[in-house]
């Protein structure tokens, strides 16, 4: 006897924005999470879809009927053109259905031959999810883990990557008069599965589909455009909306049936009549096969028609337009892998001119590189690094000094840094040193031996500018992220948590004690939680508006309105 | 507490671990003591569970799969700077030397570990090299010019990507490919399954997929649709007339 477990979800046109809904005792999970992992990982059986139309809904009550057609077609593992409730082809339309919008339910079948929870615990061991060996994890929402947040240009949009391989982007509301307290909030707008785990045959490894970076392209038409990436392959991905469709063929009946020429006496001219609202996301370049090691940056080119992507050893630089060819542009790779003594941490294009960009490593250095030079930029134009201050000098130095995170200011005339302890300003015509450092957990300093210990030194924090660089912010530990006011020189420490924020309620600014009498606000170094680390943030490019990623919550917090 | 539950130890002969509260405290002993400023710290030597401790990390990080080549490097270069300042007189050897100083067991273990440290990340960067020379596909063109440039007053190309897709506002046969194209079809893309449909596109784990799929035979699999299937079916019935 075999255990049939069964998904069933609402699509609406593509599984690109869905709804929850309610259908029986069978409902796992809303169908935008088409792939889950976990099921995957504890799923041995086949797979298998079926679709299933609907029949009458006085509002939300779904119906369902099988087509007849799909009673055989099941065995492909593929879908047939949808049927309409009658059970005859046709294409998906508003007439089938409650009128409401063309909705699909798919069913998916999970047949698992041996289903244990902990088979899903050793996979998870097996698999290198993340470096330490060390440290708690929380396996069941492993795939929900937020790995990058980005805002769009215009801010309007906002994409999030997690280690699922799937890529979630929230609209804002479009403000209304009626309701000015709302100051526009974000919604799911589209979510789509962009990276799977894929296999390299020849090398016998898996490569993760967590998305490592998203970077979006400046809208140019209707649609939007943005650029995912995991540790191979980059992958342009167009968003874009239907809300018409055509009416009135001549040569299909209402339901999609051919009409026999013979019998049509009249012709009509098609009209687009509207439609609810469709979001699909289409892969449209896929950029592969041209990195060897783990790509873990990627950048739009201010002249709109190039990015380059860089990995641990080396910076490739693409057309959008060609998938089959990209230029190295740096390699770092010593003739002689014994000599490897650093690897590229991070690379941007600058905001306006085209040919220059910067890369950092893991010994703390920033080198600007101007492509008109060569082609293979291995000289720099600017090596930023600021010596070594010799009374914090100790074993961890180099790990604490590796740079995570490069990113130049709007103006083009900053690079900031982060690396384990502080995030640092660089003037462009500076080279020796930055003009400012800002402590971000100072009081780490002395605990770097235990943070080694459990790896949590490795971590790679990123940082962002406000949209007018005058505020930078990063995340911390226990959940907290640090703002700094470069000209007023405060800076706050606030903390992303679901206990401590309600809905509108006001950030409260967080201290950590360091000394040894704590304030009843305060919280001790030794009770930081160091499981939950904020590694990605975004600032909305014009207004006060952050994204914060905590592990797998979203946090986005706004200023207050007056 | 604050940090994680300790280090998990392999080998049962390792020296005391330092109690999880001295953890807490201010530790110095591990600043490199050659500098004046860190006058107030006790020994010259690093602990050596300190070393013990990276050895352990630097060879978990070697039997990864596909190790992470930051952390290695960093790793590797921490180690060697703890080697660098447990034998200040020596030079640090890229090629493994036997180990000459007498039976200080820090000192043959610095050494035996440093031999296979460097014997292991030799031949793991070896093993990269090579395997980058054998997987890389198309092979990434070095253009004589600056590639940087952008081809001057050319409108952006995205504007061309738009003329790809389809005009139409509803759903025909050809879309439904895409409509499930993210969709994970490879435990199915086997001969359990018949290929004979148009729309089937082989999946990208077509190896562990057609394993796990043969489980089951179709009749099996027909038994528990029609299960769930006629449970389902039910009479639409008469609409308002759309």
């Amino acid at each position: 006897m075999v255990t049939l477990r069964c998904q069933l979800g609402w699509a609406k046109g593509m599984p690109g924005s869905l709804t929850e809904t309610d259908i029986g005792p069978s409902v796992v999970s809303p169908l935008d999470r088409v792939t889950p992992p976990s099921c995957k990982r504890q799923m041995m059986g086949p797979l298998s879809f079926i679709t299933m139309n609907w029949g009458a809904c006085p509002g939300h009550t779904m119906v369902l009927q099988p087509s007849e057609r799909h009673n055989r077609d099941w065995s492909h593992g593929r879908l047939g053109p949808w049927c309409s409730p009658t059970g005859s082809p046709a294409p998906l339309s508003c007439e089938t259905g409650c009128g409401e919008g063309s909705w699909i339910l798919v069913c998916r079948l999970l047949v698992p031959t041996q289903v244990s929870l902990l088979s899903m615990e050793e996979d998870i061991d097996t698999r290198k999810i993340n470096n330490s060996f060390l440290r708690d994890h929380s396996y069941a929402t492993e795939a929900d883990i937020i790995s990058t947040v980005e805002f769009n240009h215009t801010g309007e949009l906002l994409a999030t990557g997690d280690k699922g391989g799937r890529v979630v982007i929230f609209q804002r509301e479009q403000e209304s008069k009626n309701q000015v307290h709302r100051r526009g909030e974000y919604n799911v707008y589209s979510t789509f599965q962009s990276h799977e785990p894929e296999f390299d045959y020849l090398k016998s490894l898996e490569i993760e589909e967590k998305i490592n970076k998203i970077r979006w392209l400046p809208q140019q038409n209707a649609a939007y455009f943005l650029l995912s990436t995991n540790d191979k392959t980059v992958k342009l991905w167009k968003v874009s909306e239907r809300d018409k469709r055509p009416e009135g063929y001549n040569l299909k009946d209402e339901e999609g049936r051919l009409r026999d020429p013979a019998t049509i006496t009249t012709l009509r001219v098609p009209v687009l009549r509207p439609m609810d609202l469709m979001v699909e996301a289409t892969p449209r370049r896929v950029f592969a096969n041209a990195h060897t090691y783990h790509i873990n940056s990627i950048s739009v080119n201010s002249d709109y028609e190039t990015y380059m992507s860089a990995d641990d050893l080396r910076i490739n630089l693409w057309n959008f337009e060609i998938t089959n060819q990209s230029f190295n542009i740096v390699d770092i790779k010593p003739a002689n892998m014994e000599e490897l003594t650093e690897v590229i941490t991070a690379a941007e294009f600058h905001p306006h001119h085209c040919n220059t960009f910067v890369y950092s490593s893991s010994k703390g250095t920033i080198r600007l590189c101007d492509m008109r030079a060569s082609a293979l930029c291995d000289r720099h134009t600017k090596f930023f690094e600021e010596p070594e201050d010799p009374s914090n000098r100790s074993f961890f130095s180099e790990i604490i000094s590796s740079i995570s995170d490069v990113k130049f200011s709007h103006s083009g005339r900053y690079i900031m840094t982060r690396d384990y302890l502080t995030v640092k300003v660089w003037d462009l015509n500076m080279e020796n040193r930055p003009i400012e450092t800002y402590q971000v957990h100072d009081y780490l300093r002395s605990k770097l031996c235990s943070l080694y210990e459990n790896d949590c030194i490795f971590d790679k924090f990123e940082c962002v500018w406000n949209g007018s660089d005058s505020v930078i912010m990063t995340g911390s530990y226990n959940n907290f992220f640090r703002m700094f006011d470069r000209n007023t020189k405060r800076d706050v420490t606030l903390e992303a948590s679901r206990e401590n924020s309600k809905p509108r309620a006001i950030l409260k600014p967080r201290k950590v004690c360091v000394g040894g009498k704590r304030r009843k606000d305060e919280i001790s170094v030794d009770s930081l939680d160091f499981s939950k680390k904020i590694l990605h943030t975004a600032w909305h490019p014009s207004e006060n508006i952050i994204a914060v990623a905590a592990t797998n919550n979203l946090y986005i917090f706004q200023d207050k309105v007056n | 507490m604050m940090l994680s539950k300790g280090l998990k130890r392999k080998r049962e002969e390792e020296e005391e671990e330092e109690p999880e509260k001295e953890a807490l405290a201010v530790d110095t002993w591990w600043l490199d003591p050659r500098l004046p400023a860190v006058a107030q710290a006790p020994p010259a030597v690093p602990s050596n569970s300190l070393l013990d401790l990276s050895v352990l990390k630097l060879h978990h990080s070697l039997r990864q799969s596909e190790p992470d080549l930051r952390h290695l490097v960093l790793l590797v270069n921490t180690l060697r700077r703890i080697q660098a300042s447990m034998e200040p007189e020596a030079t640090l050897p890229s090629v493994p030397s036997p180990p000459e100083a007498p039976g200080v067991a820090a000192d043959s273990l610095l050494a035996s570990s440093d031999a296979a440290l460097s014997a292991s990340m030799a031949s793991l960067l070896e093993d990269l090299s090579h395997i980058e020379g054998l997987s890389q596909a198309p092979q990434p063109l070095v253009d004589e010019g600056p590639p940087g440039r952008p081809s001057g007053g050319a409108p952006p190309g995205l504007g061309a990507l738009d003329l790809l897709g389809p005009a139409t506002g509803c759903l025909l046969d050809d879309e439904l490919e895409g409509l499930f194209e993210d969709i994970d079809t490879s435990m199915y893309d086997s001969e359990l399954w018949a290929p004979a449909s148009e729309g089937l596109k082989p999946g990208p784990e077509d190896g562990p997929g057609k394993e796990e799929g043969l489980e089951l035979d179709e009749a099996q699999l027909d038994y528990l649709l029609d299960v769930l299937v006629g449970t389902q079916a039910l009479e639409r019935p008469p609409g308002p007339g759309r």
